[in-house]
Parts: C-alpha cells; structure tokens; sequence
C-alpha cells in the first residue's frame, strides 16, 4: 500500500532526525570530555548516513512520491516565493465584479531590479490559512482578477510571471452559479493575448483547469518535484478502475512529472530542486526558481509585442500528439 | 439506433420510427435524447452539403495509458468515427459555414490531441475562408487518457477562438448534453454566441464532486442548461426542432459583412 502523504512517506527521515537529535541532547549534557567527542563522532556519522539517505530517496522519486512532495505542507509556496525573489511587492485585489479572492494573489512587483507583475495559486499551512485560501483552489473571481492585474500589466508593459499551485479550480455550486468554467476559458484567451513577456512556473501541483487557467505563458518552468495533471490521480483511479486507493497506479499512467512534461514537450525547462526537495531549503529553491525566471526573461526580451503573442500562439497551437494518415 | 429506447425523460418506450421524426425528441416529455455526430449534422445543415475535412486525424495513444488503444478500438467500432470531433464545411441557409461535432458515444466525446487539433482547424478554417464557425460540443471533458496533452488541448482550442476574433468572424457554440469540464472550460465557453438544448448537462465539475464540496443547498437545475442561463453564461436555451433556424439566422446576420447582402 503507498503513503499517503509525504509525512508517512519520509517516515524513516523524519525518525532519524529525531534520532539525531536526541544525541544532540545527550551529547550536549555529557560532562566527560571523551564520551561527549565519541557521541558527537557518532552524531556526524548520523547526519552524514542521513544526507546520503536523503539524496538516493530524492533521486529516484516515482510519480507517486512526486505528488506527495508536490503536496507537502512545508514547500515554498507562491507569497514565499514572491518575498524570497522579489524586493517589493504590492498586492492588488478584487475582480471589480464581485470579490477578491485570497486562493489567487497578485500584483506589480520588483524582481531583481526589474519592474514586473507576479500572481499565483495561494495554499494555506494551517487550518484557518487553509480555510481562507480554499486549499488554492480558486473561483472565479480569481481568474478574473488574474486578467484584470495582467491586463494592467500589458497596459504598462510590464512582463507577467505566473506561479501554479493548486490542487484544481473551485467545484463548488456558488463556482458553478458564476461561471467558473467561463472565467478559466476568458483567463486563458486574455493570456494568449497579452502583449509582454509571460512566464509560468509550476511550484507545485499543476491541478489541472484550475492551473492552466493562469499557465499559458510563453516560457514554462516545472519545479523538479512539481506535478502537472489533467486529472488527479485518485480520481483518475476512481474512474479508472473504481479504486481511488490506486492514485499510484494512475500516477504513473499519467505522466505527470516534470521530466514527462518535458519529453512531451509541454513545458521549456526542469527548475532544480535542492537536495532532498524545495521544502528543506525553501529559500534555496526560490534562488534556483528566480534564476530560471531572470534566464526567461532575458530570452524573451528581444521578442516584440506581435513576435510575443505569434509565439505563444505557435506554441500552444503545436500541442498534441496525433496521426494524419496519407 | 435500436428499434425502441426508453425515454430518460419520462420512461415511456419510444419506437425508432417516431423518434427519427422528430430527431430523438420524445413527443411525450420533450426529453432531448443524445444525438450521434452523424445525425446532428444532418439535422442542422443543407441537406447533403456537409463535407468532411481532417478525417484522417487518428489518436496514438501517446502515453502507452492502461487500457487506451482497447477502448479506441473499442470506440470506432460502435461508432464508425475516428475520434470524438466530426470536422468540415457546409452549407446552413445557403451559407457556408465551417463546422464541428462532437458525439458523445465516442468515449464520452473526451478531447484529446485528436478532438482539439479539429476545432483549432474548424476555426483556423473559419477565419481564413472568413466564414462563420459553428462548433456542437457534447463532452465529459479532457479525455485523462491523454494526459497533460489532452489539457493543452484548452490553452490550443482556446488560440483558435483568439484567431477568430482577430478575423471578425463569428463563433457560435451549441451546449447540447453533456458539456463539461475541460471542453466547458475551453473554446465552448468563450464562443461569441452560445446556445444550449433543453435540460443539456453543462458544468465543471462532476455533479458528485461539486456537490460534496458544496455547503448550501445544491438547486435542483444545477448544472443543467438552463441553470448556466439563468446565471448569464448560456444565451438561449434553443430547442432541437428550432435549432437550425436560430443558427441559420444568427449566421446570416451575425456574418452579414462576411456573406455580403
Ligand atoms: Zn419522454
């Protein structure tokens, strides 16, 4: 039987860090000089047994481990991305229509001395935060604040960067009742329209609608744990073979990784992760995402207004895969 | 189509013979059965003037996905299609017009790379020949066999829809039952005109998942046809005996300029 969250999949880190730490504990009360150096030879033993143990676990992640990471709590998320990459932000809110939605924020930022508007899916840590950012899945008041900002964005000629977390969109009725599937559709065909450079990154999960909706950038990044899916994969299961228990199974039969959405030609680049995943080294992992961004960026400068919506367009238009006979 | 069915309406059996009169519309209940891409094309458009473009297009499983090639086997045997898309021209009122049909019966009408690729050409086509766009969706959504490709089949379909726009060129979509999820969420949603048979399911999500994350009260029309009307998402609720009338006029004024007086 799989884990079914990254906690019980990292069960045997998480005990040996306890075990370590203990040591720490006695090593630190020992008062004999020569048994306090023998428990700390035996500490760096552990901690050097861990990293190795940490580093083989991380590189050979199956799709199913994939979407436990993607999943865990401790990832950076998208406003810890924007604190740790972006020197100014300013958050803008409201659809002007009917509300503000906190499961997608957004607004103009500094990147690295660069003047640029950043939105993303915002998951919660904790119960209330969960709760307040609808576990990211966003209704439709978000995608249309997400075109509003990018439309203001393209009006100052300012790039977008478009961070994916989300488990899906909002199912719920009140979604339904104000066209959630509308408001992802019009959120995609104003992206597909902008007139500025656009990059999308998956931080996350890539919860199907609910993440494409804000992903049609002329770059896409995958962070290299992330997961990309047009279904989850308990669903998928679900529905597949009626056992929502066989979300591994399915995990594996959709391709769902960064390295599958690569050889599929889905997205440009593999953001690495830090040793042992962005949740260790939250910080580190904004560092590398903020590099890829910048390198981006760059890319697309020389791209004019047209030469950047042709772009996009040719690239979402050449997606698929299919046989023409003769 | 089997010489009786039993209405999903009203249960009463209907025969073969009077359900063709009337285009599988019970005569009791008013219940709109499911029509086959076939059919619709022959209930819409100028008799004899539908031709088919893109047929060739063929999926190739490009995932290795459990089970897939057997049920595409599986599909164009029961149905006599290639895929879930039916693609070409025709004439409606004596206009010419490009078109795609979707039928439900080809694996729940799911889009892939296959379904897409043929709406994206429906209104490529559209917009170059500057003729009207007329696309009946009858779908469960992104077909999950196809993976992350069958959901860059949105962002694709959706590019056609901005190419039409650009042309000046009108995009009417028809919600016949069911439109949900990845092909609600895509090119069905942003049509210039949308029109939607009677009682059609059309949502995002499945009603069970909406449902169970639903805190109110779920209202009895929810997620059908008339409830996205009701919201301002449908802009007529047309039924099937009418349906080539609406769209023969809308193609005729909406396309004035492109068809000349
Ligand atoms: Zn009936």
């Amino acid at each position: 039987m799989a884990a079914k969250t990254w906690k019980e999949w990292e069960k045997p880190v998480l005990e040996l860090q306890e075990g370590i730490a203990k040591l720490s504990q006695l090593a630190a009360k020992e008062a004999d000089s020569v048994r306090r150096s023998a428990l700390e030879a035996k500490i760096a033993e552990y901690e050097r047994r861990l990293a190795n143990y940490i580093d083989t676990l991380y590189s050979r992640l199956g799709p199913w481990e994939k979407v436990l990471v993607a999943r865990a709590e401790p990832r950076p998320y998208t406003l810890d991305i924007i604190q740790a990459i972006c020197s100014e932000f300013i958050e803008l809110e409201g659809d002007r229509r009917f509300g503000n939605d906190p499961a997608i924020i957004g607004g103009p930022a500094v990147f690295r001395g660069r003047p640029i508007f950043i939105l993303g899916h915002q998951k919660g840590r904790n119960i209330q935060e969960r709760q307040y950012r609808n576990f990211g899945m966003a209704k439709p008041e978000g995608y249309r604040k997400a075109i509003r900002l990018m439309q203001l964005a393209d009006r100052c000629g300012l790039p977008v960067v478009t961070l994916l977390d989300t488990p899906a969109a909002d199912p719920g009725v009140e979604s339904e009742a104000r066209g959630i599937s509308e408001a992802i559709a019009d959120s995609i065909l104003a992206m597909l329209g902008l007139r500025v450079p656009t990059v999308s990154a998956v931080i996350g999960e890539g919860g199907s609608g609910g993440a494409i909706g804000i992903g049609v950038g002329n770059r896409v990044l995958m962070l290299e744990h992330a997961i990309y899916s047009v279904i989850p994969p308990e669903g998928c299961a679900a529905i597949l073979w009626r056992q929502p228990e066989r979300g591994d199974d399915a995990a594996a039969a959709l391709r769902l990784t960064a390295q599958s959405a690569l050889e599929l030609g889905l997205i440009d680049r593999i953001v690495p992760e830090p040793k042992g995943g962005a949740h260790r080294s939250p910080a580190e992992a904004a560092r590398l995402l903020g590099d890829a961004i910048e390198e981006s960026l760059a890319e697309l400068d020389p791209l004019s207004p047209d030469e950047l919506r042709a772009h996009r367009y040719a690239k979402y238009r050449a997606m698929g895969r299919f046989s023409e006979g003769v | 189509m089997a010489e009786f069915l039993k209405c999903s309406g009203c249960g009463r059996v209907l025969f073969h013979t009077e359900l063709q009169q009337s285009w599988k519309v019970c005569g009791h209940c008013g219940w709109h059965h499911r029509l086959s891409a076939r059919e619709r094309i022959e209930a819409t458009f100028d008799p004899g003037s539908f031709e088919e473009l893109d047929a060739e297009l063929r999926s190739t499983d490009p995932l290795g996905f459990p089970e897939y090639a057997d049920k595409l086997a599986a599909a164009e045997q029961k149905t006599g299609l290639r895929d879930a898309v039916v693609s070409g021209t025709a004439m409606l009122g004596g206009l010419p017009v490009c078109a795609a049909v979707s039928d439900f019966a080809f694996m729940g009408g799911s889009m892939g790379s296959v379904a897409g690729e043929k709406i994206v050409r429906t209104l490529e086509r559209a917009a170059e020949t500057r003729r009207a766009a007329i696309v009946f969706c009858a779908s469960g959504g992104a077909r999950m066999q196809e993976g992350m490709l069958s959901l860059m089949q949105l962002p694709k379909t959706i590019a056609g829809v901005q190419r039409c726009r650009e042309a000046g060129v009108p995009y009417i979509a028809v919600f016949t039952d069911p439109t949900m999820a990845g092909v609600l969420a895509s090119y069905a949603s942003v049509a210039d005109v949308i029109l939607a048979e009677p009682r059609a399911m059309v949502g995002f999500a499945g009603a069970r998942v909406s449902k169970q994350a639903g805190v109110g009260k779920v209202p009895d029309d929810f997620q059908m046809a008339e409830f996205a009307h009701k919201h301002g998402f449908i802009d007529r609720i047309v039924p099937r005996a009418e349906m080539r009338d609406v769209l023969a006029a809308l193609v005729r004024i909406l396309g004035a300029r492109l068809y000349g007086g």
